[in-house]
Formats: structure tokens, sequence, C-alpha cells
């Protein structure tokens, strides 16, 4: 769970880091018929990439990250059904609900560490549930809202029936996502986040306002999984419990653990694995598949603690220090 | 000394761990643009004096004041931010950051910035790229003195920064120090076990035994005084 590389080394784009966006338009072209799955793949990155910058930047260990993530994509769901459909209003609306509920959360979560922070962001997660649950005529309850229409974006581009805006949709938000978060992970603030995750109590020492920076970091991860969240309800027009579950953070996690957490990069790499795996291996074993998701995850958890992309480090290290 | 031109104001001060009191009726007062180094015998509350001032360890009477305001109540983020520095013993350097985050992962704005850091501490900007754990001991603790200046303090508490550094360094070190207290106007309190350097830099001391105050004077007049010293520090 390292911090691969301080902001002074890395701050400048590297060439390799333009090699999701590239393959991202390759697919966008070369796999027509699975772009309504890369649409939900590039959602997942950017729920990912929140989690990321709390988990492996921020060293908060969380099963209740859905919460935002639903509640961004129940605001944006209520505004296109009651406000208007325009999309990028409903983004801002879905992003603002999640990152006050996850200001007003952090606030009182993050006096706690440990088991007691994971019960209560567990305890977050079940109320959000029960609230959506209960308030039908707003959320649609179990049956999940739907029936709105999301408009094109900028009154130009419109929501097709094959998901190819939507791909693109998706694809422009995560890039600036993933802009926002590596300025972020590259900063002093990011780095004061590391030092938090690598010694709490240091931190405190050397005089750093170690909670402030806890609210404001998971605030903005709030923000952003609810910006996810709102992505998924314009994306398929419909909303429902689901994203407000517990096994959602729970896959989340596990998707992130399976890229690499820490590594801004693992976010894409883990969920991108995760799903392509879960689709395969349901068409080619429909009633076993998820036995082949948690047989990867343990491999990963034994031998490879930094998930694919710590494999492939170990991999480059062994390449290099072999003598010529 | 005119409490209102201290920069630091100890009253009676009673300190520990938790419900272990260290600290006795400490009290002193530190003008601005002072030095005081802190001498005494392993485990006498060196360490828990500078911890209390920061607001690590638990006050179980008397009160603190910093320029004129009472801090003790305040965490810790909040006394750097007033503009208390501190220099921990053991470094705790970040080894998973470089070096160049590890002087701004506390930083303030302030006269202090990353160049005159890299100015007092050439080496450090040699090394600015590399992580915490690829540097040596003594740049680690030009590393720790680095980031308490990021801070940008008026007040700067350091714990014992000779310990276990090589002669070169020891000399390198000090003269940084004699720097931050005659050019840079900065108030240090030195806490350190070589009892002749810190004396040798520092205007006046105080020994502590017991985590008691058992000395408090001019640091010339202990120098001048070996068998004092000795007696004092081997009470």
């Amino acid at each position: 769970m390292t911090h691969a590389g301080g902001y002074v080394a890395d701050s400048r784009i590297r060439a390799i880091e333009w090699l999701p966006w590239v393959l991202a338009v390759i697919c966008f072209f070369a796999a027509p018929t699975y772009v309504p799955l890369g649409s939900y793949v590039l959602t997942m990155i950017i729920f990912a990439l929140s989690l990321d910058l709390i988990l492996g930047y921020g060293g908060i260990i969380t099963l209740g990250h859905s919460a935002y993530f639903g509640a961004g994509a129940y605001a944006a769901g209520i505004f296109a059904a009651r406000v208007t459909g325009e999309p990028l209003l409903g983004l801002l609306v879905g992003t603002l609900a999640a990152g006050l509920l996850g200001l007003i959360t952090g606030l009182i979560i993050l006096r706690t560490r440990g088991l007691a922070l994971l019960m209560l962001t567990l305890a977050i997660t079940s109320l959000c549930l029960e609230v959506a649950n209960k308030a039908t005529d707003w959320t649609g309850g179990a049956d999940g809202l739907g029936g709105f229409k999301v408009q094109p974006i900028l009154g130009l581009f419109k929501f097709d029936f094959l998901g190819k805006t939507a791909y693109l949709y998706c694809l422009v938000v995560l890039f600036l996502c993933w802009w926002l978060v590596r300025r972020l992970v590259y900063s002093p603030f990011g780095a004061s986040l590391t030092g938090v995750r690598e010694n709490n109590v240091r931190m405190h020492a050397v005089g750093a306002p170690v909670y402030q920076r806890l609210v404001i970091s998971y605030t903005i991860s709030a923000a952003m999984a609810g910006l996810g969240g709102a992505l998924l309800t314009q994306t398929t027009q419909f909303v429902g419990l689901k994203v407000l579950g517990f096994e959602l953070s729970g896959e989340l996690m596990v998707m992130l653990i399976l890229g690499g957490v820490g590594r801004i990069y693992g976010a894409f790499v883990g969920p991108l694995a995760y799903l392509v795996a879960q689709d395969y291996l349901a068409k080619q074993f429909p009633e076993y598949w998820y036995f082949g998701i948690g047989a990867m995850l343990v491999l990963v958890v034994m031998f490879a603690r930094g998930g694919i992309l710590g494999i492939i480090d170990a991999l480059i290290a062994r390449v290099r220090s072999r003598p010529s | 000394m005119n409490a209102m031109s201290d920069l630091l104001h100890l009253r009676g001060v009673r300190a520990g761990y938790g419900a272990t009191v260290v600290l006795e009726d400490i009290a002193f007062a530190l003008p601005e643009r002072s030095s005081l180094a802190v001498l005494g015998r392993n485990g006498v509350g060196k360490t828990t004096l500078l911890g209390t001032i920061m607001g690590h360890t638990t006050l179980h009477g008397g009160a603190i004041e910093y320029r004129g305001k009472e801090v003790s109540q305040l965490p810790v983020y909040e006394r750097s931010r007033l503009g208390m520095g501190f220099v921990p013993q053991g470094r705790w350097i970040f080894p998973s950051l470089t070096v160049e985050e590890n002087l701004t992962v506390a930083g303030r704005p302030g006269p202090w910035t990353l160049e005159r850091v890299y100015d007092l501490f050439p080496g450090l900007a040699e090394r600015r790229t590399h992580m915490g754990n690829q540097i040596s001991g003594g740049e680690q603790q030009m590393l720790a003195i680095g980031r308490a200046l990021m801070g940008n303090p008026a007040l700067l508490l350091m714990d014992e920064p000779l310990e276990g550094l090589a002669p070169i360094i020891v000399d390198a070190i000090l003269g940084v120090l004699q720097r931050l207290i005659r050019e840079e106007s900065l108030t240090v309190v030195l806490v350190e076990q070589s009892a002749r350097l810190a004396l040798e830099v520092t205007e006046r001391v105080m020994v502590l035994n017991r985590g008691c105050i058992v000395f408090s004077g001019p640091s010339a007049e202990l120098l001048a005084d070996p068998a004092r010293l000795a007696n004092l520090i081997v009470v």
C-alpha cells in the first residue's frame, strides 16, 4: 500500500500515464458491443478513485462508501425526475449532495479510528439504505426510481441506444476526476494524507491538522463517489437500492485491492479486471462465476499485496535487475 | 523578565503521561530571540517538558502561555500554527515520502520557504527526490529541522538533535543552530545530552532532576564551572 513515488519526482505526466486513455478510445472503436459495459467500468473507476483517495492515501478504512455513491445517484435521479433532466446540472446536484453528506458524516465518524470507524461507515450506509427504502414517494423504494428523461449533453449530444454518448460522457468525467485526484495526490496535501496513513501520531506531533485534512479528503472523496453515482443514474436512466448496498462497498474494496491500493492506477486496473472477469465468468459459468472472483482475490491477497499493479512492478524490477 | 515580552511562559506546570506525573512545578519564562539549553540525566523529564509545551502529554496543573496567550488547552496543530516548531527525538521522518514531501507535509506560509531551507541545508536540495528512508541519519536530522522551519516557527523546540551523529555532522548542525539563534532571531529550546555542546550555543541553561528545575542561569556560568555542571547533572 505504498505511495508510488513522490510528487516532486512524478508531478509531470509520464508517457505511460496516457495509456489508459488511448486504450479507452481504442476500445470505443474496436469493441462497440462492449460500450455499455465500458461505461459501467468507467463509472466504477471514478468510484474506485474516490475510495483510493481516502483508503490508499488517507488510510481511512471504510465499508460504507456506497452511501455517497448512492446519495449522488438518488440526488441526480430525483433532480432529473422532479426538476430538470439537464445532465451537467444533475451531475452537479449529485456531487454536491454526496459531498455534503460526506462532510456531515465525516465530521462525526473521523473522530474515531480502526474498528469503530469501520462500524460507523457500515452504519451510515445502512441508514441511507433504509431512508431510500422508506421514502418511496421520492426514491421509488424497492422498485427503484426510473421513468425520467435525461436531456442531451450541452443540448447537443443525445444519449443513444448503443450507449456511445454515455461512454464518451463517462470518459470525459473520469478524465476530469483523474486530473483532480492526481493534482491532489502530487501536492503537499496529498503528501500529508500519506503521512497520516503512515503515522497518524507522528503527523499530529509535527503540527499537521490531521482531523481537518481527513475531513477534507473524505468530503472530496464522497463528492467524487456521488459524481460516479450520478453518472450511473444518467447513463442507465434508473436508480435502485443496490447503489446504497453494503455489497457494492465490498465489491468496490475488492476491485481496488485487486488493482492495487494507493497508486491511482490501481483504481483503473481493478474495476476493469473485476468487471471483465465477472462478465466473462458469468457467461461461461453462470452458476459458479463468483467462485472465480473469490479465487482471484485470494491469490492477489496472498501472493501480491500490491495487486495487479504490484505484480507488474515486481516483474519490471526483476527484468531490470537481470544482468545484461 | 517582563511577562509581556516573553515568548513562552510556564507557571507551575505539572505534567506527565496519563495519571503518571513526570514534571513538578515547572516555571520559567523565555524572552523572544533567546536560547535555552535543558540538561539533565536520562529520565528526568527533558523530553516530557518539550512534549508538554507542544501538547503531547497530559497537563495536570499550571499554565503555558505563548505570547501572552494561554495555550495549554489547544491541540498540537494550533500551537504549531501559533508559531511553535518541534524537532522530535528520533527525527520522525516519513519513509514513504520524498525529502521534499517531508518538508512540505506540515508547511505553512511565511519567511521560511523550500528555497531557504535548501539554502540552509544544501545537501537536502541534492536529495529532494529521495525517499525519507534513503538518506543518512545526518540528513534525516537536517530534514527534521527543515520540516520544523517550514512551519515558520518563532519558537523551535529541539529534542536531542545531535544524538547518534558523526562529529562532522554535529559541527554542521551546531553551525546551523547558531545561525538560527543569532541571525534568524529564532527562540530555541535545546534538549541535549552533550552538555558542553548545548552550553556553547545557548544563552541560558536549565537543569532538571526528577522532574524539577534544580538550576537556572546563564550557560556561560555553568560552562565555566565544569565541577558544578558535573555535580548538577550527576545529582
